[in-house]
Parts: C-alpha cells; structure tokens; sequence
C-alpha cells in the first residue's frame, strides 16, 4: 500500500513537471525572445487555457503528501520553509503576470506583467531544479551539530545557504554547487520543453530559430546530465544498487537518455508534436529514474545519528490509505475525462484565441 | 516560543482571512451566473448574455485571486503548523486530498473552457461548463468545510500511544453533525455577499442612469437572490449551527453571547462590552428569555454561563469572540431588513425610482464581507485554545524548527503582496463596471 501511494505521488508530480514545466518554458521564452506584441500574445495564448489547470498537480500532489505521507510533508516543508514561501510568491506573481496584463491597454503595464511572467518562470524553473537537488543530497534530519542534535529526528531547517556552498559542510543550505547544478538543468530541460511546446501549438515567427537553439541547449544538457551523475557519486553513495539488484529498471534511465539524444533531431521531426513528446518522456524517466536510485528513502539524512524517511517509516497508517485508494482511483479517471476534453478542445495551433480580453 | 505561536497565528488569519474574500464571491457568482445563462438559454433575450458576460470578468479576476491566495493555505499546514500536519494529516489530508482531486481539477480545467470556449462550444455547452465550475467550487467548500468540522468537532479517530491521530472510520468524516450544517451556513453566506454585489452595481448603474436595462436586470437578480439567502442564512442555517455550538461547545457559546452567569430563562445581549476584569457586561441592552427560546424553543429553559466553567478552558480571547458573533448577528439582521424592503419594491416594480433605497444598497456592498469574516472569526476564535477541539492546543501545533524571525518575516511579506494583490484588484474591477457603463444599450 506504501509502494502504491509512493508511486502514485511520483506520478502526480512528474505530471505536474511535465505540464507546469511547458508553461514556465514559455514563460522563459517569453522573457528573452518574445519582442513583437504579436508573438508575445501567441505565447500566452498557447498556456492561456492550460496553466491554471497544470498548476492543480502541484496543490493535488500537496494534498496526497499530506494525507499518504504526513511526516515528510511535515517535515520538509517546514524544513525548507523559506525557499517554499518564495516559490508561492513566485507562483503569484507568475499567474497575476499572465492574467492582469491584459485588463489594462498601457505599455507601461505590459512591461511590469511581462516581466513579472518572464522572471517568475525563470526562476521557478531553477527553484524546482533546486529542490530535487535538496532531495537527492539529502538534508541533516534533526538538525545534527558536533554530535548533538538540536531537533527531533524526522525535523529539520535548511538556510538559503552556507558560507562554502559545499554539499558536505556539515551544516548544509538549500543552494550548494551540486543544488545549483541540478537546478541549472532544470532550467535547460524546461525552457527546451516549453520552446518544444510552442512548436506543436503555435506559429510563432521565431519557430525555426528555437529549433537551432534547442541544439544548443540540449548540448549543455548532455554536459551538465553527465557532470551531474558524476558528482552525485560524490555527494551520496552507490546510486546504482537499486538498478543492479533489479536490472529490468535500466529501462527507466535508458529512455531518459534515448530521448535526450533524439532531440538532437528536432529539425528533421515530420510531426510538430514529437519533440515535445521527447522532452516530457525525458523529464518522466529523469525524475522516476532519480526516484529508483534513492528508494526507499524519500528524504535522506547527511548525517550518521538519524535514519532517513523512507516510503516505510512515514507513511500513513494502512486503512487510510486503503481508503484513499478507492477515492483517488475515481478521482484520477474524472481527472483523465476532464484534461482529454480540455485538450481536445482547445487542439490545433491556438495562435488565434481571444484570450485576457474575454 | 511565546511570539513563533503568535506570528504563526497572524500569519494564518491574515492569509486565510485575505483568502476568503474571494471564494465567498466565486461561490456565489458562480450560480448566480449559471442562473443569467440558463434565462438566456430559455428566453434567449441578448441581454442576460450580456449580464452573465459582464460577471464572467468579475468573476475571472476574482478566481485568479482565489486560486493564487489559496495554494498558500495549502502548503501553510506543512510550513507553519508541521506539528499539527504530523500527527493530524492521516485523517485531515484526507478531506484535503478529496479537495483537490475532485474540485479543484474540475474548476480549474471547465473554468478555460467556460472562459474562452463559449464560440467552439456553443451555447448549451457552455451552460454545461458554467454549471461544472459552480459545481466544482460549491465541492471545494464542503471537503474544506470537511476538514474544517473535523477540527471543530473530532470524529472517526483514535489515538495512537506517540499522540498521531489515526483515521478509523472514513465515512464519519462526512456525516459529521457539525459538517452539514456549517456549510449550508457558509453557502448561504457566501450567496448573500454575491447577491449584494449583483444588486449594488445594479443600482450603481440605475442611479447613473446609464446601461439602465442592464442595471435593472442586476437589481432584480440580486435582490431575488438576496432576499432568499439573506433569510435562509439566518433560519434555519445559523439557528442549526448555533445549536451545535451549544451542544458541542456550550462554553464557547457562553463567550459568544457573552453570558457569565448561567441563566434561568436567559436573555439576548443586543449591545454591552465584555468586562473580563470584573466578568461582566458593561451598558448592556438585552432582551429576556430569547436567548433560552433561541436555544432551546422554551423561554424559561436556563442555559450556562462561562462561570461554570474553569477559567483555562475558556475561549481565549472572549471579548473578540463575543463581538465577531453579535457583529455577525447584527449584520444579518441588517441585510435582512434591507432584502426585505428592496424586495418589496421590486415587487411593486417601484425599486429604480427609490433613489434611497438603492443608495443604501450600493453601501452596503462591503458589509457581507465583514459578515463573512466575523463569522469565521467566530468559529475560530471559539474553537481556541484547541487546534482540535478537546484533544490539542493550538501551542503544540506548530513547526519545532522554523524560528519566529523566518515568520516575521514571510508574515511581513505576504501582508505586503496581498495589499498590492487587492488594491490592483479594486482598480481593475473598477475599471470593469466603469468600461461596461459606458457601452451602448441593447433594447429589448
Ligand atoms: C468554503 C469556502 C472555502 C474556504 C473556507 C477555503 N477555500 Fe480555498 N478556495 C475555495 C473555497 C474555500 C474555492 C471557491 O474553491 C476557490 C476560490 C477561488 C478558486 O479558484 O477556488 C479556492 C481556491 C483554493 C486553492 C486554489 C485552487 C485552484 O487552483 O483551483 C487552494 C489550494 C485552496 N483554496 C486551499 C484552501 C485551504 C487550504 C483553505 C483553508 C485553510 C481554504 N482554501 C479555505
Ligand atoms: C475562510 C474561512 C476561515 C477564516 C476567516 C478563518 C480564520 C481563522 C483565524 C482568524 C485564525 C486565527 C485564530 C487565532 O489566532 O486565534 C485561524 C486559525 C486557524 N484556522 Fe481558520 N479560518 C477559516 C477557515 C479554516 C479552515 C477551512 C481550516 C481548516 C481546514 C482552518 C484551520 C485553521 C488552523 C489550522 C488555524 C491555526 C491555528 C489557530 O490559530 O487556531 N481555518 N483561522
Ligand atoms: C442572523 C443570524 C445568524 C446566526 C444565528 C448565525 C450563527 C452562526 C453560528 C452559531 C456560527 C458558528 C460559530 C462557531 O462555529 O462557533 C456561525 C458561523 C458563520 N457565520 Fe453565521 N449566523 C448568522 C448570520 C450570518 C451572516 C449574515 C453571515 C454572512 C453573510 C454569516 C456567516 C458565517 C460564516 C462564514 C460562519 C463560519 C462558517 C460556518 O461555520 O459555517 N452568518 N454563524
């Protein structure tokens, strides 16, 4: 039952990623290559209908953290109290961003609102990417300092940062240069996916000139993805046991890296569709992959007094999840009905929607 | 520890409290659009399409607002309150849980399509996903409501020996007796704040003599609507919920009505001030028996006072609580009086030329507001000093790392977005009802 929740909530938030991801892509676009009005209102129209939607994975992913694994959500969200609170005010100003500048017919305020969007995607992009970097580095549950601990085993508090940024001090923060480099691939693989999306949903002027530089970002994606499995090496032990002991789950990273590579191709897709299927199969398999590799830890400890919360040690008890199970299998169909007719809907290219003036 | 226990509780009722201006609008408006619609559809008269355009982007901007000021409520039981998440979220992330999945995806996804659809849809279809965002936030309020009754009044739980609460019987969570009755309570609440707000930019637009037909339109939707929540809030909604407090929480509705001494055929404080010094009402005005015939349908009945009770298991803040409840009263009695007469001159087709009366009832726009939010008050602050009513202080709820300078200091920052978020908002609806003011009429 464990196993079944954790699954579930991996697959609530690489959903979310995957759609989230394409409009905070749009967003960065927007930032640095939408300079026409024109483009600027085809690039909203294509997340216009969608965005507020895709952001419901991250509230229903909260919803089932709380409920399936209330110590972790507990636990690391006060842990990372302060970068969280930021990025729900990112998240605000991102959708004002998006929904007041059309209310208004000044240049001055499409300036603030543009910006606002532009920013607020880019950095939620690196903020994401942080935080998986937090994860897979671990955190120093109960606040362990020169063998004393300061909390409770399963609390802890991580500062925004640490004088060294070194992801083995013993009092670590939220950016270090291993954080840091997760992040940075983070925000490659989300502004490639969101240019991607724009490919297969608009006709923006600047379409071909995205596709050249997706050859460029993806290079530096193929760069840091191997600096990165180098050094996590360095950061935490052994990340391949879970993969040895169950060889069919090479799968998983293998189609990560297939699809990195077949985006080398994007100027020779016949479908306009099928980069974008590729960046999202890439950020599936990269977070499941990533998922395997630490199991059956969800939050690791830095130190050597505390065990880490795994699947096991913080879930809830078994009839409420068996409970849940039923509930949520019916919610996940409805869910599945409402997001095909959604897409089937606004299908197409939605250069030409009225949107922010309805 | 004494100020993180006090930030961390502004922090909340200055989110939360933010936060619900905007559902109780949504709610609302919601049906009261639906409602323009479906007339359209029946009579096909282009003039409630064009009512239920206008409140479409009030409506829009309101979500908008809605939905940014609500994620955080979400992520707050992990931040600021990880005690209370750790040991209760195995029986209230349930409700949350339900609240997102069922509700949230169904108005998130219908509202784009209500939004921007209506040309590829049609017009029956549209209805359709007008209808399902209603649908989808009216859900919304009974899961949160849910969690909400859970705190008020315990249910389908034990108690395991480390103090975590244990779910052990899920359909107690929905047929909690605190559950039904506090949200019909709420609905009708939230259906009298959109009820005021339809009828006072109607009657802002009738007394500017401009877009008359419009305006008229809004008076006669808001004043029906208002006339039927306004008194269905009061009886038998607020009598069912007042009965549960006394059941449930009888100190609690001592605090409220400001009783002290218990009393044989008590009476109704209309006016007076708590003296917690002395424990007493100063310059009190009130009414014998009403209070035991409210209660308990019998004048002589005697109903208890707070003395009865041991001073620490006392609301803890009783002067605020018993003045959020009698504001809350007073008001609705208010805005029943004035649903009353506008409904009589609706009636009479007299209510455009009553330039009083629709004055007054631009005026009162914001109060359903304060109503709304003195009655969560009102809950809220009786339901202190417990988190969970009897079993956990609200002092032990909170997150054991995150210091008291870390919630000053997202405290101060949300109090800084959320004056912006609202002052934006105020302009741009003002320049919504300003714009349309000026379009040319449509006869029919
Ligand atoms: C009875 C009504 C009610 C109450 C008491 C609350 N809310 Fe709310 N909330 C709604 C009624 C609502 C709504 C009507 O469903 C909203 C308002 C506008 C909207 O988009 O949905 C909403 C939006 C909303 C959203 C965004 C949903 C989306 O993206 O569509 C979240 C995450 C929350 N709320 C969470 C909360 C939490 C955790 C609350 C309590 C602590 C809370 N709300 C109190
Ligand atoms: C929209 C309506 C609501 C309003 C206006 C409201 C208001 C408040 C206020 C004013 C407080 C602070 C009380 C104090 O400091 O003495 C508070 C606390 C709290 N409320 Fe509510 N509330 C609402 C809905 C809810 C709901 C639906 C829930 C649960 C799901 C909830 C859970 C809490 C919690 C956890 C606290 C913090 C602990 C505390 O100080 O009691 N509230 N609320
Ligand atoms: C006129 C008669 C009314 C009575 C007798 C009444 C009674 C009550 C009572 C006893 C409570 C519960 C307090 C608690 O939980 O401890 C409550 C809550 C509440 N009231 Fe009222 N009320 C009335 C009018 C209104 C009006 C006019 C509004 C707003 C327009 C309103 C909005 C609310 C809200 C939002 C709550 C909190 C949510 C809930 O418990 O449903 N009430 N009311």
């Amino acid at each position: 039952m464990e196993l079944f929740w954790y699954i579930v909530l991996l697959s609530m938030l690489a959903i979310y990623v995957v759609l989230d991801g394409y409009d905070f892509g749009v967003g960065i676009i927007h930032l640095f290559f939408a300079k026409k009005e024109k483009d600027k209102k085809i690039l909203k129209n294509a997340i216009g209908p969608f965005w507020d939607a895709n952001e419901v994975w991250l509230i229903a992913s909260g919803g089932v953290l709380f409920f399936a694994f209330p110590l972790v959500y507990a636990s690391s969200f006060s842990g990372f109290y302060l970068p969280l609170i930021m990025i729900l005010w990112l998240l605000i100003f991102r959708a004002i961003g998006l929904e007041f500048r059309g209310q208004l017919n000044n240049q001055l305020w499409f300036k603030i609102w543009d910006t606002a969007f532009g920013v607020s995607s880019f950095l939620l992009a690196l903020f994401f990417g942080l935080a998986l970097g937090n994860v897979v580095r671990g955190v120093n549950l109960g606040g362990v300092e020169n063998g004393i601990a300061k909390y409770d085993e399963s609390y802890f508090f991580l500062p925004l940062w640490n004088s060294s940024l070194n992801p083995h001090a013993e009092s670590l923060g939220i950016i270090d240069w291993f954080t840091l480099l997760l992040g940075l691939i983070s925000l490659l693989i989300i502004t490639i996916h969101g240019a991607n999306w724009l490919i297969f949903k608009t006709n923006c002027s600047f379409k071909e000139k995205l596709k050249n530089y997706i050859l460029y970002w993806n290079s530096g994606l193929v760069l840091l993805t191997i600096i990165g499995i180098i050094t996590w090496h360095y950061v935490r032990e052994f990340p391949f046991d879970n993969f040895n002991k169950n060889p069919i789950l090479w799968i998983v990273p293998l189609i990560s890296i297939f699809s990195m590579l077949m985006l080398f191709r994007i100027k020779k897709f016949k479908k306009e569709s099928t980069g974008f299927i590729y960046s999202s199969l890439f950020i599936i398999a990269s977070f499941f992959s990533t998922a395997i590799a630490m199991f059956p830890d969800i939050l690791p400890s830095s130190n050597n007094m505390h065990e880490p919360l795994t699947v096991y040690n913080s879930a809830a008890p078994h009839y409420g999840l068996m409970i849940g199970s039923y509930w949520w299998i019916f919610a996940i169909i409805l869910v599945m009905v409402y997001v095909f007719v959604q897409y089937k809907i606004f299908r197409g290219k939605l250069d030409g929607i009225n949107y922010g003036e309805h | 520890m004494e100020d993180m226990l006090f930030y961390d509780r502004m922090q909340f009722a200055f989110t939360i409290t933010f936060h619900y201006l905007f559902p109780q609008l949504t709610m609302g408006l919601s049906l009261i659009i639906v409602f323009f619609k479906g007339k359209y559809l029946l009579a096909k008269k282009e003039n409630y399409n064009k009512a239920a355009h206008f409140w479409m982007k009030i409506f829009a901007l309101n979500f908008v607002i809605g939905v940014i000021t609500g994620i955080p409520m979400e992520f707050q039981f992990g931040t600021n309150w990880a005690r209370f998440s750790e040991l209760t979220g195995s029986v209230i992330g349930q409700t949350l849980a339900m609240e997102g999945m069922f509700s949230f995806f169904l108005e998130s996804s219908f509202l784009g399509l209500f939004l921007f659809g209506e040309k590829l849809l049609g017009q029956k279809l549209h209805f359709l996903t007008g209808f399902l965002v209603f649908l989808g936030s009216w859900l919304s309020g009974w899961f949160i409501i849910a969690t909400n009754a859970w705190m008020q009044h315990p249910v389908g739980y034990e108690i395991l020996e480390n103090g975590k609460f244990v779910l052990n019987n899920f359909s107690a969570l929905f047929t909690n007796p605190w559950l039904l009755p506090a949200y019909l309570h709420n609905q009708m609440a939230s259906l009298v704040t959109s009820a005021f707000v339809v009828a006072g930019i109607g009657a802002f637009y009738v007394l500017q003599n401009k877009n008359h037909s419009l305006g008229r339109m809004f008076l006669r939707m808001g004043v029906q609507f208002g006339i039927v929540a306004t008194i269905l809030v009061a009886v038998p909604t607020g009598d069912l919920v007042a009965k549960n407090v006394v059941k449930y929480q009888p100190v609690t509705f001592a605090a409220m009505e400001g009783l002290f001494e218990t009393e044989q055929s008590a009476s109704i404080v209309l006016i007076g001030q708590p003296n917690m010094q002395e424990k007493k009402l100063d310059n009190v005005i009130k009414v014998p028996g009403i209070l035991s015939f409210l209660t308990y349908k019998s004048f002589e009945k005697e109903v208890i006072g707070l003395n009865e009770f041991d001073e620490k298991l006392w609301p803890t803040n009783v002067p605020g609580l018993y003045y959020a409840y009698h504001i809350m009263v007073g008001l609705g009695t208010i805005f029943i009086l004035i649903m009353f007469l506008s409904f009589l001159n609706l009636w009479k087709r007299k209510l455009p030329n009553r330039k009083w009366l629709l004055w007054i009832l631009i005026l009162a726009m914001p109060f359903p507001y304060i109503a709304n939010t003195a009655g969560w008050y009102t809950a809220e602050l009786g339901r202190q000093p417990w988190l969970v009513y009897n079993l956990m202080e609200t002092q032990h709820g909170t997150s054991p790392t995150v210091s008291s300078g870390n919630t000053l200091f997202t405290l101060l920052g949300f109090i800084g977005l959320y004056l912006l978020l609202g002052m934006l908002f105020l302009v741009l609806v003002g320049k919504i009802v300003y714009k349309e003011m000026k379009e040319k009429e449509i006869s029919n």
